[in-house]
C-alpha cells in the first residue's frame, strides 16, 4: 500500500519535471523572438543599422496594415500559395510515377541512371527562362517551376524505397500468383508510403524555392514579384515583409505536411 | 505418376565471376496426402528445390509434375509459408488474410465465411480488425497458415516457418499445423535444419547434402510416429532411435567434407 503511493507520488512528480521543462523551452523561445524584434527596433531607430536598409518591425507592421486593407497582400498570397501548392503537389505525383517506371522495368532504370545523375546536379531554377518563353510568362511556367525543382529528387528517394521493400513480401504476393501490378499495389506502394510522405516534407521547401525564383521572373504577381519590386522601387520594408510572410506560410504548410504525415503513419 | 513428380532437376546460380551448382540431379515422387521434411545443413539447396517447387524459380533442366500438368500453370494450387509471418503491417488481419483470394479473384461470400472459419479453427478470437502488430508472433504465423491456406492449395511449402518463434511456441504450433494438415489431408513439404522437428511431423525425410546440393539419404518414419502428434512423438522411444541414425548420417557427411 506504502509503495504503491509512494510510485504515484514519483510518477506526479515525473511528470511536474517534464511540464516545467516544457514550460522552460517556451520562456526561452519567447524571449529569443522578442529580443530579436526589439533589438531590431532598437537597432533600427537608433540607426546603428541603415533603416533604409534593413527597416525597422513598426514599418514593416505599418505596411503589412496598409497592404492588407488595399488588398493586394491578400491576393498575392493567394496567387503565391496556389502556385506552391500546385507545384509541390505535380512535383511530387510526377516524381513518384517516374519511380514506379523505374521500378516497373529495371532495364529503363539502368538506361536512364545516368540522366537522372545529370538531370539531379543541374540546378533547375537555371531552366527558368526556358520554362517562361515556352509556356508563357503566368501561372503555368511558375508551377512548372515548382514542380520540376523536386521531381528528379522524388524519383530517386522514391525509387530507392521502391527498391529496398523487403523482397519476402513480394515472394508472398508471388506465391498467390500476383501480377506485377498487383505487387506494386499491394505491397510497393503502401511499403514505401512513409518514404513518399517524408519527401512530400523536403519537397514543400523546394516548391517555395522554385515558385519564387519564378515569380521573380515573371515578375507580374505574387510574393516573389513583391520582393523584386520592392528590390527596384529601393522599398526594402516591402522586400522584408514578404520574407516574413513567406517564412509564416512556409512554416504553416510544413506543419500541415507534419500533420498529414502523424495521421497516415499513425500505426508505424 | 505420383501426384507431384520431381525428375531430374539441375540448378545453377549463375553470377559474373562464378556459376554455383546448387541443386545436381535430384529426383523425388511424393504422394497425395503425405508430410514430407528436407532436412539437411544450410547451402545444400533445399529452399531452392522448394522455391522451384513453388514455381517461383525455373530450374536450369528437370520437371516438376503436380497432378500431371508443369507447376507453372498450377500455381495456385500451392501455398508457401515462409520463415517469418510476413503479414503485411498496412493490412488488417482480415485483409491479410484474403489476400490471395483478392488476387485471384476468387473472393466471394463462401471464400469469405470458409477463410474466417479457419480463423476460428485456429484458435484465433475476433482478431480480424486487429493490425498484425497488435498480436504474438505465435498468434501472426496462425493467421500467416490461414492466408496460406485460404487459396485451398493442394500442396502446402513450409520454409522453416518454425525457426522465428520461441521454443514453447513452435511445439504448440509443430501439433497444430501438423494436426491441421491432416484434417485436411494436404500434402506438405517441410523444409528445416532441425531433425527434431522433421522427426516429429514427417512420414518421409529427405537428408541432403551440399556442394553440389543433392539428396544423400531417404528416411521413412516408423508408423508408431507417425499417428501421434509431433509433441507426442517426441517422448516416444522410436524417435530417439530415429534421431541417432539421422545424426550419424550428418556426422559421417561432415566427415566426408
Amino acid at each position: 500500500m506504502n509503495s504503491e503511493n509512494n510510485t504515484q507520488l514519483l510518477h506526479q512528480k515525473y511528470i511536474d519535471s517534464l511540464k516545467r521543462e516544457k514550460k522552460w523551452v517556451r520562456f526561452y523561445q519567447l524571449l529569443i523572438f522578442l529580443l530579436f524584434f526589439s533589438t531590431w527596433e532598437i537597432a533600427s531607430q537608433r540607426n546603428w543599422i541603415d533603416p533604409l536598409l534593413f527597416s525597422s518591425p513598426t514599418k514593416i507592421w505599418g505596411l503589412l496594415i496598409d497592404k492588407i486593407q488595399d488588398g493586394t497582400l491578400i491576393a498575392n498570397i493567394g496567387i503565391t500559395l496556389t502556385e506552391t501548392v500546385f507545384g509541390f503537389i505535380l512535383g511530387t505525383f510526377l516524381g513518384t510515377l517516374l519511380a514506379a517506371i523505374l521500378w516497373w522495368s529495371p532495364f529503363v532504370s539502368r538506361v536512364l541512371d545516368p540522366y537522372l545523375v545529370i538531370l539531379n546536379s543541374m540546378p533547375k531554377v537555371a531552366l527558368g527562362p526556358i520554362l517562361i518563353v515556352a509556356l508563357g510568362p503566368g501561372f503555368s511556367s511558375i508551377i512548372a517551376m515548382g514542380a520540376i525543382i523536386s521531381i528528379i529528387i522524388t524519383t530517386i528517394v522514391v525509387y530507392t524505397a521502391f527498391k529496398e521493400v523487403d523482397p519476402n513480401y513480394l515472394k508472398v504476393l508471388q506465391t498467390f500468383g500476383a501480377t506485377r501490378a498487383q505487387s506494386f499495389k499491394e505491397a510497393v506502394l503502401p511499403a514505401s508510403f512513409p518514404t513518399i510522405i517524408s519527401t512530400l516534407k523536403v519537397n514543400v521547401g523546394l516548391s517555395w524555392v522554385g515558385v519564387i525564383v519564378g515569380e521573380f521572373l515573371v515578375a507580374s504577381k505574387g510574393l516573389g514579384y513583391m520582393i523584386i519590386y520592392g528590390f527596384q522601387v529601393f522599398n526594402f520594408t516591402l522586400v522584408l515583409l514578404s520574407l516574413l510572410v513567406i517564412a509564416v506560410f512556409a512554416t504553416i504548410m510544413y506543419q500541415f505536411v507534419d500533420f498529414v504525415e502523424r495521421k497516415l503513419i499513425k500505426d508505424k | 505418376m505420383s501426384f507431384l513428380e520431381i525428375t531430374n532437376i539441375h540448378h545453377t546460380y549463375f553470377t559474373k565471376t562464378s556459376a554455383n551448382t546448387a541443386l545436381s540431379d535430384v529426383s523425388i515422387q511424393i504422394e497425395e496426402g503425405e508430410f514430407i521434411s528436407f532436412l539437411g545443413p544450410s547451402g545444400c539447396g533445399k529452399t531452392t528445390l522448394l522455391s522451384i517447387i513453388a514455381g517461383l524459380i525455373a530450374p536450369t533442366s528437370g520437371t516438376i509434375f503436380l497432378e500431371k500438368k508443369p507447376v507453372k500453370q498450377s500455381s495456385h494450387k500451392i501455398g508457401y509459408m515462409l520463415q517469418q509471418d510476413y503479414l503485411f503491417p498496412w493490412k488488417t488481419i482480415e485483409e491479410n488474410i484474403f489476400l490471395g483470394l483478392k488476387l485471384s479473384n476468387r473472393l466471394n461470400d463462401d471464400t469469405r465465411k470458409y477463410t474466417l472459419e479457419l480463423l476460428q479453427k485456429m484458435g484465433l478470437g475476433p482478431v480480424e480488425k486487429l493490425s498484425p502488430k497488435q498480436l504474438s508472433g505465435g498468434m501472426r504465423q496462425r493467421v500467416a497458415l490461414v492466408r496460406t491456406l485460404a487459396t485451398e492449395p493442394k500442396i502446402l511449402m513450409l520454409d522453416e516457418p518454425f525457426s522465428a518463434l520461441d521454443y514453447q511456441t513452435k511445439l504448440k504450433l509443430e501439433d497444430l499445423v501438423s494436426t491441421t494438415l491432416k484434417a485436411f489431408g494436404k500434402t506438405a513439404i517441410l523444409v528445416t535444419h532441425d531433425i527434431g522437428e522433421a522427426i516429429a511431423m514427417s512420414d518421409k525425410i529427405y537428408l541432403f547434402a551440399a556442394n553440389p546440393g543433392r539428396v544423400h539419404k531417404t528416411f521413412i518414419i516408423p508408423e508408431e510416429l507417425r499417428n501421434l502428434t509431433p509433441f507426442q512423438a517426441r517422448g516416444h522411444e522410436q524417435y530417439t532411435k530415429v534421431f541417432q541414425s539421422i545424426w550419424k548420417e550428418l556426422e559421417s557427411l561432415e566427415f566426408r567434407e
